[in-house]
């Protein structure tokens, strides 16, 4: 855990206690049960807005705290724990830094009050494909008009702004599309991890263009990405300390499990890797706030590493639990779905790790 | 203690720049360490002399306590000081396991008699140190170790051997852990010192399979401790091999250096090796994809040692992240070793001789003398069994640590 600042301490304490009394696994699964359309539990979201997380990156002249990414982080990470489902990586940490960063004052002054009290959801639209590829974007930008087909959009049924990555006369940028637009059609996806995601097609549909270029793309996608990796901490924790839970109650040839080495020394690795990978994903949020140059290659490799002991420890949690742990009444399949998806978005463990060696030159 | 804000701080860089400037001597200007150097040469009276000025000041133990001859430094001027000596492409002439491992446990758990007598000669550099732990049946499970001292009265009288003693051939001085009760696994182990020039021990080199090395095998008959160089109470030595063994493993991985490391980066390496493709990339795609994992990992490992460092502030001594940091420290490092050998290809399978160069020659006994490091300082199996137990409450089978 990162030396904290006594806002910081307050705000994870905070998350902490919410997750655990109001938002257990339990609530996740009863969404999932009720086949809820947008993917999350409206009520929820209404009482963590409430609580002011949707606005904790949005200047206060927005109506937001300005607390910072790497406090954002810690409130995803306690969510992660609990499988949270909520918009708050799409709107609250994606849609909301694009504005911030490439908006126009109308524009800010328009949306960020809004997602910064969870009235408005944003969502961004990058992808096109069945792979993350923010450097192939075929969406065109003409006139004041966009088209082109985003798949995989987070949130993407919930969204009342979208930010398209399209290219336009000037190359590749963002544009902001009002989600109640007539060139706007939207396909619910139906998801192993049964997070809310949509593709939409964009049919000629209004645009206004933020600032910033093929930059702000980058930009907004590594804030995405660093904070989905935090999510993706949480959630491997809890997925760890679930499974070392189990280790030490399950008896089998007369003694609990965790007493033998094989399984102890597959612990020691998952317990290595998580503090490997919190060191990154701290870092990667510190570079952010600090606005450092190094951001692009600490959040490759954040994303990247955590990717992978997300992988790891899910995987492991299904194994050690044995036949429990592929039922459905047990949590650990939902850890597995999640990893799976949460790898996936922004950019996966190969897409980072070639990232990653390409900023360092080879 | 006081608080030392940065206008402080950058007082205090401007004396130890000046100081190293006045004492370190131009002549060895970016000459290695003779501490780090495998074969010990008598040094030169220049070395004797950044030695001698060093030790007065206490410097090269920055943060040991002024009384024994320490500097007395806060940990934040330590770091002041080592990177000014780097600057002065200087180096730190005090060292060893005086320094690194037995003389943090000595101020811990020593009587002040022992302290005023041990601690001043490791601050000035004056003795040499050798561990007396490990013996041909006592390895990962060092607590079954059957070296014996008998109460003589004034005096232990010490028989059987020790080996992986490194240095034991320079050393001055052994701390050793002896039997002093065969009822008893660990509560029969008691931590003694004694000097190593007497008759009664005998010193022989083992060549590894990296070729010569700093290790040996200890022989002792009738070696003689005296009474007041046992430390701690007798049968008590368990608890200070434990905290020992923590300086040693932080020792080795502290900061991820001190293992290895030095020379071109493996990136660069495998592009003027293997080439690259008109991307820039390296040309052999598999090779690329599993240096940038272990870049990643090898990144995140600094990251965690920079983590535990400002978490643990004011904390004193390791703290319990050392047991994981040796673990994956290590793999990561024996991991570049064996890719520095694939990236040399046929040149990296030179033993000796004029057709490879001096690079290619260290990168071959380097990979095989990285094999000891998840061998010793506690085994790679022996670091996850303490993880498994300490830190993660499995329960504990080998009821060894």
């Amino acid at each position: 855990m990162a030396v904290l600042t006594e806002e910081q301490s307050m705000l994870r304490d905070a998350a902490k206690s919410w997750v655990q009394e109001k938002s257990p696994v339990t609530a996740f699964r009863k969404m999932r049960d009720s086949g809820a359309e947008l993917g999350y539990d409206a009520a929820a979201w209404n009482e963590m807005a409430e609580m002011g997380w949707a606005g904790v990156i949005i200047p206060e002249e927005y109506g937001g705290s300005n607390f910072g990414y790497l406090s954002l982080g810690l409130i995803l990470e306690e969510l992660g724990r609990t499988l949270t489902a909520s918009p708050l990586l799409a709107s609250g940490l994606a849609a909301a830094s694009a504005l911030i960063l490439g908006g126009t004052d109308a524009q800010k002054s328009e949306w960020l009050p809004k997602i910064a009290e969870g009235t408005v959801i944003g969502a961004l639209a990058i992808d096109e494909g069945a792979h993350h590829a923010p450097d192939r974007i075929a969406t065109t930008f003409k006139d004041g008009k966009i088209t082109g087909k985003k798949t995989f959009v987070l949130e993407g049924m919930a969204a009342g702004i979208i930010i398209v990555g399209g290219v336009g006369p000037d190359g590749a940028g963002l544009y902001l599309v009002r989600g109640d637009d007539k060139g706007v059609k939207r396909t619910r996806l139906s998801l192993a991890d049964s997070r809310g995601a949509a593709n939409i097609e964009f049919n000629g549909a209004a645009a206004e263009p933020l600032s910033g270029g093929a930059a702000l793309i980058e930009k907004v996608l590594d804030r995405a990405r660093a904070g989905v990796a935090a999510e993706m901490l949480g959630s491997a924790l809890q997925a760890f300390e679930t499974t070392l839970d189990y280790l030490k109650v399950r008896v089998q040839f007369g003694q609990v499990i965790g007493s033998f080495q094989a399984l102890q020394h597959r612990a020691a690795k998952m317990f290595t890797d998580l503090e490997l990978s919190r060191s990154a994903v701290e870092a990667a949020l510190a570079a952010i706030d600090a606005d450092s140059p190094d951001t692009p290659e600490l959040v490759s490799l954040a994303k990247a590493k955590m990717g992978d002991t997300f992988h790891l420890v899910s995987n492991e949690m299904v194994q050690m639990h044995g036949g429990i742990g592929m039922t459905d009444a047990h949590d650990a399949g939902f850890y597995l779905k999640r990893a799976r998806a949460a790898e996936a978005a922004f950019g996966n463990q190969a897409f980072h790790r070639d990232r990653y060696a390409r900023i360092q030159g080879y | 203690m006081a608080d030392f804000g940065g206008t402080d701080l950058e007082a205090f860089r401007t004396e130890a720049r000046e100081w190293i400037a006045a004492n370190f001597p131009a002549s060895l200007k970016g000459k290695p360490n003779p501490m780090a150097v495998e074969e010990r040469m008598k040094p030169d009276a220049d070395q004797e002399a950044w030695r001698k000025a060093m030790g007065a000041k206490g410097w090269g133990t920055p943060t040991w306590p002024k009384q024994y001859g320490g500097g007395g430094l806060e940990p934040a001027q330590a770091r002041i000081v080592q990177s000014e000596i780097n600057r002065a492409g200087a180096y730190n002439p005090i060292g060893g396991m005086g320094v690194m491992m037995f003389g943090p446990t000595l101020l811990e758990y020593g009587t002040e008699a022992q302290k005023q007598e041990h601690i001043p000669p490791i601050v000035k550099g004056e003795l040499q140190w050798c561990q007396g732990f490990s013996e041909p049946g006592a390895g990962s499970d060092l607590a079954s170790l059957s070296t014996k001292a008998v109460d003589k009265g004034d005096h232990f009288e010490i028989d059987g051997s020790k080996i992986w003693t490194s240095g034991a051939q320079w050393a001055d001085w052994c701390f050793c852990l002896v039997r002093t009760d065969t009822s008893k696994k660990h509560e029969g182990i008691s931590f003694v010192l004694f000097t190593m020039r007497q008759p009664g021990v005998e010193v022989r080199p083992i060549p590894l399979i990296a070729g010569s090395s700093p290790f040996c095998e200890t022989f002792f008959t009738s070696a003689r401790a005296e009474k007041k160089d046992l430390v701690g109470p007798l049968n008590g030595g368990w608890t200070i091999a434990k905290r020992l063994l923590q300086h040693e493993r932080s020792g080795l991985t502290g900061a991820g250096g001190g293992l290895g490391g030095g020379g071109k980066p493996l990136e660069q390496l495998a592009k003027d090796y293997v080439g690259v493709d008109e991307q820039g990339r390296i040309a052999d795609s598999d090779l690329r994809t599993r240096l940038v994992t272990n870049a990643i990992n090898w990144r995140a490992f600094q990251q965690t040692a920079m983590r535990a460092m400002m978490e643990s502030k004011g904390n004193s001594g390791p703290s319990s992240a050392t047991s994981i940091m040796k673990n994956a420290g290590t793999q990561l490092i024996q991991e570049r070793q064996e890719m520095t050998l694939e990236i040399m290809g046929h040149q990296g399978l030179g033993w000796e001789g004029e057709d490879f160069t001096a690079d290619e020659l260290g990168a071959v006994r380097g990979w095989l003398f990285g094999k000891a490091f998840t061998i010793f300082g506690g085994s790679q199996e022996v670091q996850s069994n303490i993880v498994s137990k300490r830190i993660l409450g499995l329960p504990d089978l080998t009821q060894n640590h």
